[in-house]
């Protein structure tokens, strides 16, 4: 195989003394974010569910250039349609950040050079955060220029965006990545944890719709209707509450217990 | 430094790990042998606390590995050579690696070079690599942190004559520059080559350790006669036990001197008489471990 050339043997620089007096200091925290934010991308499937998002935001601005009556043409109408699709596909970004170490076996050299497995899922966890505002400037931008061309082709063009609903914007995008990364924790399997993260809620919703003593819950613990405000111009308490309550059920408990599965589970 | 103090593991019923203690000093190659399912793996992942023990205690350089802060700087680990990401190449396998010891990213090229793998292999998935050039990503991985201690299991997988042989003199150089290598396989011609103290180990407890030479020593005598049933029965009558060798004589359990004399008292004609060597080894570790592979096949 010509891949594999001879190697001499003594050129394994290595130089085991007992005591190097050298300073091995703990590995940061930011260490291990930037090594799980580069594990997103160095692979096909991960680059390719980036360059997709992009893509598909671009093509909603398209979209509403081309279909949308002018006074829908603002800039908060481009940048809460742009948003959608990180919003869909990011969380699978997420599952796949903590179900790949598992499906590929990753886990056995990740937690040898790191066994806080703790520290692993919380860099991950905030990697994922740091994606979801990555994705929501990038919307931000590519929705400044299509509001630009909006303005050049008689749209609306009003660049009306309060802090309140830019920071509901990003929380959604943070929310459905961290319920993504929550479902992998939990499931470890790539194909399983996707199926369910978009089954799962989905059946609920529609569960809550038939029947009759289900309303009332679902209006607490729906996600995909508590949500929704979040992309509104305003949101009330009540709201707030109901996003507050359906989040403890589909966010924090996948990732508590998610969490737990993972720093107990014997690696092989 | 490696040390194992009475370490169990047990699924259910079933000991995997049962009271397991040796130490790898520095400047040895401890060859860890057994058959597959014996627990050597087990015992290796309870080393590097991907296993937690029922009971016992494993240190490396006097502590618990998760305790370690920046275990790769420390120890390097092959467990699996096939446990990558398939989607990731070979350098950037590495490149992880290096990120995450804070490692500079220099020595990556430096690694993939001195295992033998080059710049085109580098740039290739890990899908497309053969289990030898697994095997030398891996070796490449747990020297990449300049570690002082290499814990491998059965790193020659895979690997063809000429890449054991040069494995072999990496791990004795490695081991000679005061580096401690604990080394598993399940072959003991492979370790016997390179090894300084061997470990044998056999449905989860450890049947036989220490230096290789003592243990070829206390590996018995070959015995061959022209009347080999007369040879049997003279033995038994001195209470010798043997086993049978390849090339149709006997390994038996006592010294040249007296199997002569019970040869010689029933008149019989010997054609070899010797010390096993690494023959009766091989011999001492079938017959400690046959019933446990037997065991494992049936399980």
């Amino acid at each position: 195989m010509t891949a594999v050339q001879n190697a001499t043997t003594s050129s394994a620089g290595v130089a085991p003394e007992e005591d190097r007096g050298r300073t091995v200091g703990k590995i940061s925290l930011a260490r291990l974010t930037w090594v799980e934010l580069r594990k997103l991308a160095d692979t096909r499937a991960g680059l390719w569910l980036l360059i997709v998002i992009g893509l598909a935001a671009a093509g909603t601005a398209a979209i509403l250039l081309g279909a949308a009556p002018d006074e829908e043409q603002t800039y908060q109408g481009f940048l809460s349609f742009g948003l959608a699709p990180a919003t869909v596909l990011l969380p699978v970004l997420g599952i796949l950040s903590m179900t790949s170490e598992w499906s590929q076996r990753t886990a056995l050299t990740t937690f040898t050079l790191t066994p806080a497995r703790g520290r692993v899922v919380a860099a991950k966890l905030i990697a994922a955060v740091l994606i979801a505002l990555a994705a929501t400037a990038a919307a931000a931008l590519l929705s400044a220029g299509a509001n630009l061309i909006a303005l050049g082709t008689g749209g609306d063009g009003s660049w009306h965006l309060t802090a309140d609903q830019a920071g509901r914007l990003l929380l959604n995008q943070v929310l459905f990545v961290l319920m993504g990364a929550g479902f992998g924790a939990l499931l470890m399997s790539p194909a399983l944890a996707i199926v369910l993260y978009f089954a799962l809620p989905t059946a609920w919703s529609a569960l809550g719709q038939m029947v009759k003593r289900l309303n009332d819950a679902a209006g607490w613990l729906d996600l995909n209707v508590t949500s929704l405000p979040l992309s509104e111009p305003a949101m009330s308490s009540g709201q707030w509450a109901r996003l507050g309550v359906s989040c403890a059920v589909w966010v924090m408990l996948p990732l508590v217990a998610g969490t737990v599965r993972v720093l107990r589970r014997e690696v092989s | 430094m490696i040390t194992v103090e009475h370490l169990s593991k047990r699924y259910g019923s079933h000991p995997a790990v049962d009271d397991v203690s040796f130490t790898c000093e520095p400047g040895t190659v401890t060859g860890f042998l057994g058959p597959n399912g014996a627990g050597k793996s087990t015992t290796m992942r309870m080393i590097c606390g991907l296993t937690p023990p029922t009971s016992g205690t494993a240190t490396v350089d006097g502590r618990p590995y998760r305790h370690l802060a920046n275990p790769g700087r420390r120890i390097g680990v092959l467990l699996d050579a096939s446990a990558q990401h398939s989607g990731r190449t070979g350098r950037e396998v590495l490149t992880l690696a290096a990120l995450t010891m804070g490692v500079d990213r220099r020595r990556v090229g430096e690694s993939l070079e001195r295992v033998g793998l080059n710049k085109t292999a580098a740039r290739r998935r890990v899908k497309a690599y053969s289990l030898g050039m697994r095997q030398r990503l891996g070796l490449a991985y747990a020297l990449l942190g300049d570690p002082g201690v290499l814990i491998l299991d059965e790193p020659a997988n895979g690997l063809d004559p000429e890449g054991i042989f040069w494995m072999r003199g990496l791990l004795r150089d490695f081991a000679d520059r005061g580096g401690t290598v604990l080394l598993s396989s399940h072959l003991l011609r492979e370790v016997e080559a390179v090894a300084d103290r061997l470990v044998v180990i056999g449905g989860g407890r450890v049947v036989a350790q220490g230096d290789k030479a003592e243990l070829l020593a206390a590996s018995g005598t070959v015995v061959k006669a022209l009347d080999m049933p007369a040879l049997e029965a003279a033995l038994r009558r001195h209470g010798l036990t043997g086993t049978a060798a390849a090339g149709g004589g006997v390994v038996v359990q006592a010294g040249a001197e007296a199997i002569g004399r019970a040869a010689a008292g029933d008149g019989i004609v010997l054609l070899e008489l010797r010390p096993a060597d690494s023959g009766g080894l091989e011999q001492m570790f079938l017959s400690l471990t046959a019933g446990d592979s037997v065991k494992e096949a049936v399980r």
